[in-house]
């Protein structure tokens, strides 16, 4: 029998799984459960964009494109950023077409990264960024936001986290767990306190498109100052609800771009072709129709946002309004319970799932990330059980 | 007068018709009785004129036929086609009914229980009404989408139960 122990990279081996793995494990034994648990969008990537992909085939579009990606689809993705962002990119060496904006994160990670040097990230925060920094050789470090602050990143907050060992800041808004968003003044604030450091920002932005109350996403390169220290990282998964195509980019300064499509050369070589072709369709009719599709889910998921939002305080759950992505992040802190608990109770009981806010850090402890992005049926039934078991939980205390 | 309260409210109703105006009020950020005033108003003008179900029925076992008849006619002096229109939707059997551009004048939607039924339908009722010179008679086999719904496949969820 082999000793694998010693002979793991120790690095990898000490990180640990993902708290979201254990409960998809419980989910799993319940077929009938309705899931809130998703991060993807329920609708079926539009069939304008799935007949491109299918045509592609049909012509034998079948191989290899350039590193960057095609050729097209970075022109496309420039325009779309120009008009959509009011940040320009050039299409030649500044947009890097990637395996969704999980590979982004990764790239940039090892781009920027050097051995031990600290990349901050805000929690709660989507799974992958600290694991990327310790698979990159850095150090993650925490900056816990508060429901307080509608989870958003504070000024004062950065300031207190940087010191000479940061080399980069995760920006991951609007925010999956909590559904946070940085309106414009708080991006700016956030702008404010970098301006004049050399710490390099990771602009998680894939959530962009997703955006309510009258609010639109502020991309963060877009402000004074910021271009040149900013990775700006989106994709198609989400606002095109096209998750399982596996196709995002990375935009940014072409020294850091250049060294990304290094790592991505070796390792990738390309984002697969069919996606490519479909994120070019995406991106086509978009820029002519004024983003009808999109417009069309983000109008449903709003719907969806604030019933949820409703419902929760109407349990006596408080649940600041999310602004961003199709997430809510009720405290479930009245309860008395951990959000462990309480999601593994919920499940057992109601047959509800959803995730408990500590998956995606510590400071998510007391809450539970809700995704909204279900049939408005099936999202008023887990409420009516969500408040069955909230009241059952009152009864017994 | 056809304000965005209203249209929103038909954007939801269309996707789901058992939506309470209470449920309206807070997906759309209204209050309740501007929602209820809204659908009333739709109601009155006849804008919102039913609140039916959609149903597969080629998924229950009753047995029925439906056609799409092309009829064509001759207008009336002052009426155009409404006249005859108005003699075909009476029908029970006619379950719509639409005015068409090209080549014929008005499709004729139907159903029933047998196809002697249908047939007979057409050939005493339909044709001999005063104005109608020809229809063409199709028979549906298969319902594949209805009103924006594919009836084919089913509705299940492919996603992941839980994911990051």
């Amino acid at each position: 029998m082999m000793d694998y122990g010693p002979l793991l990279n120790p690095r990898a081996a000490a990180v640990p799984p993902s708290g979201i793995r254990k409960f998809f494990d419980l989910v799993s034994e319940m077929p009938e459960a309705i899931s809130l648990g998703v991060g993807e969008p329920d609708f079926v990537t539009p069939w304008g964009i799935r007949t491109a992909a299918i045509d592609s085939l049909t012509d034998g579009l079948t191989q290899y494109t350039s590193n960057w990606g095609r050729v097209e689809l970075r022109r496309l993705i420039a325009q779309y950023m120009g008009a959509r962002f009011g940040v320009n990119y050039s299409p030649t060496d500044e947009i890097l077409v990637t395996i969704g904006a999980s590979e982004g994160i990764d790239l940039a990670l090892r781009a920027l990264v050097q051995p031990g040097a600290e990349v901050l990230i805000p929690e709660p925060a989507y799974v992958s960024y600290a694991p990327g920094v310790v698979f990159a050789g850095g150090t993650p470090v925490a900056i816990p936001t508060r429901a307080e602050d509608e989870f958003r990143l504070t000024p004062a907050a950065l300031r207190a986290a940087l010191s000479p060992h940061v080399k980069a800041l995760i920006l991951p808004y609007p925010n999956n767990p909590t559904g946070a968003m940085l309106r414009p003044q708080d991006a700016q604030a956030l702008a404010d306190v970098l301006r004049g450091t050399d710490v390099l920002v990771i602009a998680d932005e894939i959530y962009a498109e997703l955006t309510y109350g009258g609010y639109t996403h502020t991309c963060f390169a877009s402000l004074p100052d910021m271009w040149q220290r900013t990775v700006t990282l989106n994709g198609f998964s989400k606002a095109f609800a096209m998750t399982g195509w596996r196709v995002g980019y990375a935009c940014g300064p072409r020294e850091i771009l250049a060294l990304m499509c290094k790592i991505h050369q070796y390792t990738i070589m390309c984002a697969s072709t069919q996606g490519q072709i479909a994120a070019e369709a995406a991106l086509r009719a978009g820029l002519e129709d004024g983003f009808a599709d999109v417009r069309a889910m983000v109008a449903s998921y709003d719907r969806r946002r604030r019933l949820m939002v409703t419902a929760f305080r109407g349990m006596g759950l408080d649940c600041f309004e999310p602004l961003g992505a199709f997430y809510v992040f009720p405290s479930i802190g009245r309860t008395g319970l951990t959000a462990q608990a309480f999601c593994e109770g919920l499940l057992r009981a109601e047959q509800v799932a959803c995730v408990p806010g500590d998956a995606f850090g510590a400071s998510g402890q007391g809450h539970i990330r809700c995704c909204y992005a279900t049939a408005l049926d099936k999202l008023q039934e887990a409420l009516r059980r969500i408040r069955r078991y909230v009241e059952g939980l009152e009864g017994t205390r | 007068m056809f304000n965005t309260l209203e249209m929103q409210v038909l954007d939801i109703l269309t996707d789901d018709a058992r939506i309470a105006p209470d449920q309206i009020a807070v997906m759309t950020g209204h209050g309740v009785d501007a929602v209820r005033e809204a659908i009333a108003r739709l109601e009155r003008e006849r804008i919102l004129v039913k609140y039916a179900a959609m149903i597969n029925w080629d998924r229950t076992g009753r047995d029925m036929v439906q056609a799409v008849i092309e009829v064509r006619v001759q207008p009336q002096r002052d009426h155009g086609f409404d006249a005859i229109a108005a003699r075909i939707y009476q029908f029970e059997e006619v379950t719509s009914l639409y005015l068409m551009s090209g080549a014929y004048d008005l499709m004729v939607m139907m159903q029933a229980p047998t196809l002697k039924e249908l047939a007979g339908f057409v050939s005493s009722k339909l044709s001999t009404l005063e104005g109608v010179t020809g229809t063409a008679t199709h028979f549906m086999l298969k319902a594949y989408k209805q009103g924006g719904v594919i009836f084919a496949g089913d509705a299940k969820d492919h996603r992941l139960a839980v994911s990051p």
